[in-house]
């Protein structure tokens, strides 16, 4: 068991982060924190990403004389378009909170709730 | 100018959308000019993409001129190139609705257009990483006009919109990231090759990513029980909003799933792994009554409308699963023809609440007589969606109905025949309310306010865009056999198995 955490930890620190994200998303009741939930979650993807991409002893993939093995840059250039992607989401959603917010006066989700159906 | 068709039918709307933007400093009124005059070249330039489709076949564009496996490829061939007329037609005629209805600001059209580069961008990508960030343009653009309406509530609806999605996307990227670490390639036509070779189609890898990249889809195409965003955001949206989005963006996150199905995943992956499918036709067939179910307690007619999509996106991915040749011809004529016969309903429904403020199925009563051209066309949408011929709505479900005889399948023709006496239940119950009940609102309804202060609450336009959609509605039929000749040159191995 240690050695396996001990070998893949950078997989288990994936799995953390996507189960610390959706869990706050489904259960957080803060407006806000479920968007940070949504951030956690999305890094954890990230992660994934760069962890596929790496490889031991690789350098980074710019050429030069004497270089390679170097790790894939095609994942890295993936992840910089989802974080983009992840920080435009990021942006909208707080956009929304804010009207939300000035509109009801709250951000606690139950409180929304009645408001809104009623 | 020609051989660059398919990437210009992707820029024109995004340059296109910053105009508006730009131009709202100066002057409020400019946003609609511009988008009407991007959308109808927009819509000769599909109009051309697909006529060439059809002549000379598959249309493959490399862009940036890097070659297909490392590049990002864009294609067209028929099945993508019937969504992309789609797209660029609805979005011109939802636009007609939105000159009197819509809000009427320069980032609206923006945004508006922004959704149309997104979905034409899904539907003729050939690269799946490609296919997430349109995905993302689409999502972003939607939630953007889904929170474009004055309530507040429209924030709330599009936040939880915007959350649910979110999630379904990420999913769909980590599912990307699997196919990645199996077979090293994003390329479509390169994951189908590799697929069967370098990963085998039964690996971990390769049905965690299926599941994943499937799962992450659904959400975006509102099956049963990943739809709970759509019935708040299409109630709440404003009216041209919600009568685009239910034509246009669940339409098109379904023709992904299909294209993920039958252009990466291929045919044979759902014949050597049949829990596969069975799990997807699973879910189909649950969401067809399930969404049935719920649209017949809904009493908000617009509710009962999205939640009538969750039930008939059912048919049209339960066709798409079985996969037989006649069953997916099906399920791509009734994708086209649910998009046209819902965007028209949403749009009808607008007129009659403004013409008479009726919004839930006990207020329908009695209006035939008060807004009779609407109603009409109401009615005619609704029966052709239950499945009435001519209708595109029967052509549509006659086809998924046949694959899945031919597929033996018994269980799903049970359910796909049941689907259209449920559809009847919620339908023909408004059709009698309109026009055979005692009418429930007596007062004349003093029109919604309007915007531009022209003092009229509907327009010619409005009415036109319902009446042809109705029109379309059973006028498509003449188009299946042209369609199926389309697809069936263009679509060889997923068709002539």
């Amino acid at each position: 068991m240690f050695e396996l955490l001990n070998s893949h930890y950078n997989y288990f620190a994936v799995m953390l982060l996507l189960g610390i994200g959706l869990y706050m998303l489904i259960e957080s009741r803060n407006l806000v924190k479920k968007v940070i939930g949504m951030n956690i979650f999305q890094t954890g993807i990230f992660l994934f990403f760069i962890t596929l991409a790496f490889r031991a002893g690789g350098n980074p993939p710019i050429i030069k004389e004497g270089g390679g093995p170097y790790v894939s840059p095609l994942p890295h250039v993936l992840i910089l378009t989802a974080i983009v992607v992840g920080v435009s989401l990021t942006a909208v959603a707080l956009a929304l909170i804010i009207r939300i917010y000035t509109e009801y006066g709250t951000l606690d989700e139950d409180k929304l709730k009645q408001l809104y159906y009623d | 100018m020609i051989e660059h068709l398919p990437v210009l039918l992707v820029v024109l709307p995004i340059i296109g959308g910053a105009i508006p933007l730009a131009a709202s400093l100066v002057s409020d009124r400019a946003g609609w000019p511009v988008a009407t005059v991007t959308l109808i070249g927009q819509a000769g330039l599909a109009g051309l993409l697909a006529w060439t489709v059809g002549t000379n076949g598959t249309v493959s564009y490399a862009v940036g001129g890097f070659a297909a496996p490392y590049g990002i490829e864009l294609v067209v061939d028929g099945l993508s190139g019937a969504v992309a007329l789609l797209v660029a037609v609805v979005s011109l005629g939802v636009l007609a609705y939105s000159r009197q209805a819509g809000p009427h600001s320069g980032p609206f059209y923006g945004l508006y257009l922004l959704l149309v580069a997104g979905l034409t961008g899904m539907t003729i990508t050939g690269d799946v990483f490609n296919l997430y960030v349109f995905l993302e343009i689409t999502g972003l653009a939607a939630y953007g006009l889904v929170a474009s309406g004055r309530d507040a509530s429209a924030a709330v609806a599009a936040l939880k919109y915007l959350i649910i999605g979110t999630v379904g996307a990420s999913l769909y990227l980590l599912g990307i990231g699997y196919l990645l670490a199996a077979t090293g390639t994003l390329n479509m036509a390169d994951l189908a090759t590799k697929l069967g070779e370098m990963a085998a189609y039964d690996s971990t890898l390769v049905l965690t990513a299926f599941g994943l990249m499937v799962g992450g889809l659904t959400v975006k195409v509102a099956l049963f029980p990943l739809h709970t965003w759509q019935p708040d955001a299409y109630a709440n949206a404003p009216d041209t909003v919600s009568a685009f989005i239910s034509a246009l963006v669940s339409t098109v996150s379904a023709y992904a799933l299909a294209r993920l199905l039958f252009s990466v995943f291929t045919v044979e992956f759902l014949t050597a792994v049949p829990v596969a499918r069975w799990a997807l036709v699973g879910l189909a067939c649950v969401s067809i009554i399930a969404g049935s179910a719920l649209a017949v307690s809904q009493d908000s007619v617009q509710r009962m409308l999205a939640y009538s999509s969750v039930s008939q996106f059912g048919l049209v991915i339960a066709g798409f699963a079985i996969a037989t040749p006649l069953a997916v011809i099906g399920a791509t004529v009734h994708l086209l023809g649910h998009a046209v016969m819902k965007g028209g309903l949403f749009a009808a429904t607008g007129v009659i609440e403004r013409k008479t403020g009726a919004t839930t199925v006990s207020g329908y009563a009695g209006m035939g007589s008060r807004v009779p051209i609407s109603a009409f066309a109401f009615a005619v949408l609704s029966l052709a969606m239950v499945g009435v011929p001519p209708a595109v709505g029967f052509v549509g479900k006659w086809y998924i109905v046949l694959g899945a005889v031919n597929a033996e399948n018994w269980p799903v023709v049970a359910v796909l025949l049941a689907s259209t006496l449920l559809t009847l239940a919620y339908f023909a119950r408004l059709v009698e309310r309109l026009y055979f009940a005692e009418a429930t609102i007596h007062t004349e309804h003093d029109e919604a306010p309007v915007t531009d202060g022209s003092g009229q609450a509907i327009s010619f336009g409005m009415i036109a865009v319902v009446v042809i959609a109705a029109a379309l509605a059973v006028a498509l039929t003449a188009a299946v056999p042209m369609l199926e000749q389309v697809l069936r040159e263009t679509l060889p191995p997923l068709l002539n198995q």
